[in-house]
């Protein structure tokens, strides 16, 4: 394979994109950090678009059929933008025994969300989270990256209607 | 850092300790953190200073002290007193009491408690002791002591030995002889090497190696090291989920603390051994618990897993021998090198030795981790030091192993836990993982969730595992829903025994136990189901004239 020495352009002025380049570098654009990488791209913007797999392909020379490969089996990268709240529901046996199964049965019913949706306002999205291990605190619902733990479903219901409502 | 410096560090840390009168414990699990612990340190901190105290009580964050559900959990130094349920708001009440030397009764948590007294720790012995993300800490704990050793000694034959002795087999699952698989790795002549950390604990209601790590990482980059110089590598990756924000960021920390102390890099405290370690996180795939799908994700691949043979022992990462093992086993190491492959065999029944961590969780009133020995019952485990079935509810069954395990009814609770009796049980020891169910759960519902997460899960290389776990979970909804006949519950068992004899991998090979062992077990439920579906009543009815 001929050797790219061409470095590709950043997709678009953002500068977040330097975070991306910098976790390459690290790795010295080594092929096998290509999961690094994309968790790097995950981080900075909140997914992974086809933008930014052909940036990540160009960059460590791998074919974007790869890239892609790599970035739609594993399910923590997003390829859409997720909404301004991240709702993580987890699935985990100890939370769905204590009322989770509820909950992603009452977001369903209430708001019309699958796991993986974001509401049309682009308000709040739900991931169906697997087990975080914090089961000593289940039910266990993640609200935009913290833990909340220990509520009843009611309690739950209550707090994600505040949230979805909250105008802030 | 040699033998010499590590004694000195150890005993400055140590008369520095020595000065307090009082040591608070804090502790930083993901558990107590999630229910604001570091701020109940900070408060604390900021009221031993503008009471200047700061020279007679310290507080510190530590590991996990099991006890999860009442979190924030604050054990007291030399007094041994525990709090329970701990807020920012109390900080100046126990400061207070402490300096009367009085306790706080409405936080006390009694720590005689069959929850603490009936465990026994070896994986676990620093948590809830050492400041994880403080290396002196785990030197003056005795850590590195078993790394050193090893390296002095230079013996790596006799190291082999101790851990062949020790009887430890594989904490992750499987159960394989850890001695067995190391002395693989090591008689293979082709280098490089390489060692695994597998901290991919997928199983949901498994929390013991977040735990582990989160209270003690350094146990398991000590292990890890001498895992390495024992078979030869000089290269070691720890895979880490990415849900583990906590754990990861203290192996981190760990890495960098033992790296600058010369534990980690090359010349290793003046030997010629080199061994550095690199993080490489998860990103939400089940399936990269089986080694060779492990070793796939960490070469930057889709997790699909591959063939055995060929073995990760004599073709892993790049073709090269790799050993793989799992935190706890990892953890194990250093005690078994410090005291004796003997010593651990002391504890244990049949061929099982040693302690095991369970992560205790769903329908039990002491939620948390435990470490305990191999051989107790598992109705020591639940009912004594778990504390029973809360809400007068009774037990229906236990379910060990996860998705890959099957659930133990009450009636055998008299069981020994050991690898060979869980699975003649149809259970499995799995990671760990122990959810208590009563008797308001449904246990085909409770099938049918596992088959759920294995079709999720299920990477799509293999058709039984792609095809078969989905057609599994449309039948056991046909059961859950009413809809079910005869010959559904016949397919079923049909399809359960194709699966499992014919994936490629071990998650679908374990997929149907949830369901094989519900049928054994709790067949009148799917018998049940089948009544209530008036179609297949009719049917059985002119079936038996």
């Amino acid at each position: 394979m001929i050797k790219q020495t061409l470095t590709p352009a950043f997709p678009s002025d953002d500068k977040r994109w330097r975070i991306v380049e910098t976790a390459m570098k690290r790795s010295n654009y080594q092929a096998d950090a290509l999961i690094e990488t994309l968790h790097a791209v995950q981080e900075a913007f909140g997914f992974v678009d086809e933008s930014a797999m052909q940036f990540v392909s160009a960059r460590l020379n791998l074919p974007a059929s790869k890239v892609y490969g790599v970035a739609t089996f594993y399910n923590l990268f997003q390829m859409k933008p997720a909404g301004e709240h991240t709702l993580s529901v987890c699935t985990g046996t100890a939370c769905h025994v204590k009322g989770n199964d509820q909950i992603v049965e009452f977001l369903r019913e209430e708001y019309g969300l699958n796991p993986g949706d974001t509401t049309p306002d682009g308000k709040l999205s739900f991931i169906g989270a697997r087990c975080v291990g914090a089961c000593g605190l289940a039910p266990v619902l993640i609200f935009d990256g913290k833990i909340v733990g220990k509520l009843s479903v009611d309690e739950m219901k209550q707090k994600i209607r505040e949230w979805v409502n909250d105008e802030s | 850092m040699n033998l010499d410096t590590l004694t000195l560090v150890s005993e400055q840390y140590s008369d520095e300790l020595a000065n307090y009168h009082h040591l608070i414990h804090i502790c930083a699990g993901t558990g107590c953190t999630s229910a604001n612990s570091m701020e109940l340190l900070d408060r604390l901190n900021e009221v031993i200073k503008s009471k200047g105290l700061q020279d007679v009580i310290l507080a510190k964050m530590v590991g996990c002290m099991g006890l999860c559900a009442e979190g924030p959990v604050v054990n007291i130094l030399p007094d041994d007193i525990l709090y329970r349920q701990v807020t920012p708001e109390d900080a100046e009440e126990i400061i207070d009491h402490l300096v009367r030397n009085e306790v706080l009764e409405r936080l006390r948590l009694d720590t005689h408690l069959p929850f603490f007294t009936r465990q026994q720790k070896t994986a676990l012995v620093n948590s809830g002791i050492v400041n994880p993300e403080s290396i002196e800490d785990y030197i003056a704990h005795g850590g590195y002591k078993a790394l050193l050793k090893v390296l002095t000694q230079g013996d790596r034959l006799a190291a082999l030995e101790e851990i062949k002795r020790s009887g430890l087999r594989g904490r992750g699952g499987a159960g394989f002889s850890t001695g067995m698989k190391w002395q693989f790795v090591y008689e293979k002549s082709n280098s490089p090497k390489y060692v695994i950390c597998n901290a991919d604990e997928g199983d949901p209601g498994a929390f013991m190696d977040r735990s582990i790590i989160e209270s003690d990482p350094h146990s398991v980059i000590e292990g890890m090291a001498i895992a390495a110089y024992v078979v030869g590598a000089e290269k070691g990756f720890i895979y880490v989920r990415a849900e583990y924000p906590l754990a990861i960021k203290r192996l981190r920390k760990a890495i960098r603390e033992a790296t600058k102390h010369n534990l980690l890099g090359t010349g290793i405290s003046g030997t010629g051994f080199n061994f550095e370690i690199d993080l490489r996180l998860g990103a939400g795939a089940f399936v990269c618990g089986e080694e060779t799908a492990l070793m796939q994700s960490v070469m930057g691949n889709r997790g699909n897993p591959m063939p055995r043979p060929p073995f990760p022992a004599e073709k892993g990462l790049w073709s090269q021998p790799t050993l793989i093992n799992n935190v706890e086993t990892l953890a194990n190491v250093p005690r078994i090198i410090e005291k004796g492959g003997d010593w651990f065999a002391s504890t244990g029944v049949g061929k099982s030795k040693g302690t095991k961590v369970f992560a205790l969780s769903g329908k039990i009133t002491h939620t948390g981790l435990i470490e305990v020995p191999m051989g107790i019952t598992l109705r020591e485990i639940i009912e004594e030091i778990g504390g029973g079935v809360p809400g007068g509810r009774k037990l229906k069954a236990v379910q060990t192993g996860g998705p890959s395990g099957g659930c133990i009814p009450a009636e055998y609770l008299d069981t020994q836990v050991s690898y060979e009796a869980l699975n003649e049980l149809g259970a499995i020891m799995g990671s760990g993982g122990m959810i208590v169910i009563d008797d308001s759960s449904s246990m085909i519902e409770l099938a049918r969730y596992f088959m759920e997460f294995s079709m999720d899960e299920s990477c799509g290389k293999c058709i039984p595992c792609r095809a078969g776990t989905a057609q599994i979970h449309n039948l056991l909804s046909l059961f859950v829903e009413g809809k079910a006949t005869e010959n559904d519950l016949e397919k079923l068992e049909e399809l359960c025994e194709v699966v499992c004899n014919t994936s490629l991998c071990g998650l679908g090979q374990n997929a149907p136990n949830p369901v094989i062992s519900t049928l054994k077990y709790f067949r009148n439920e799917y018998i049940e189901a089948i009544r209530r579906n008036p179609d297949a009543v009719e049917r059985m009815e002119i079936n038996h004239e």
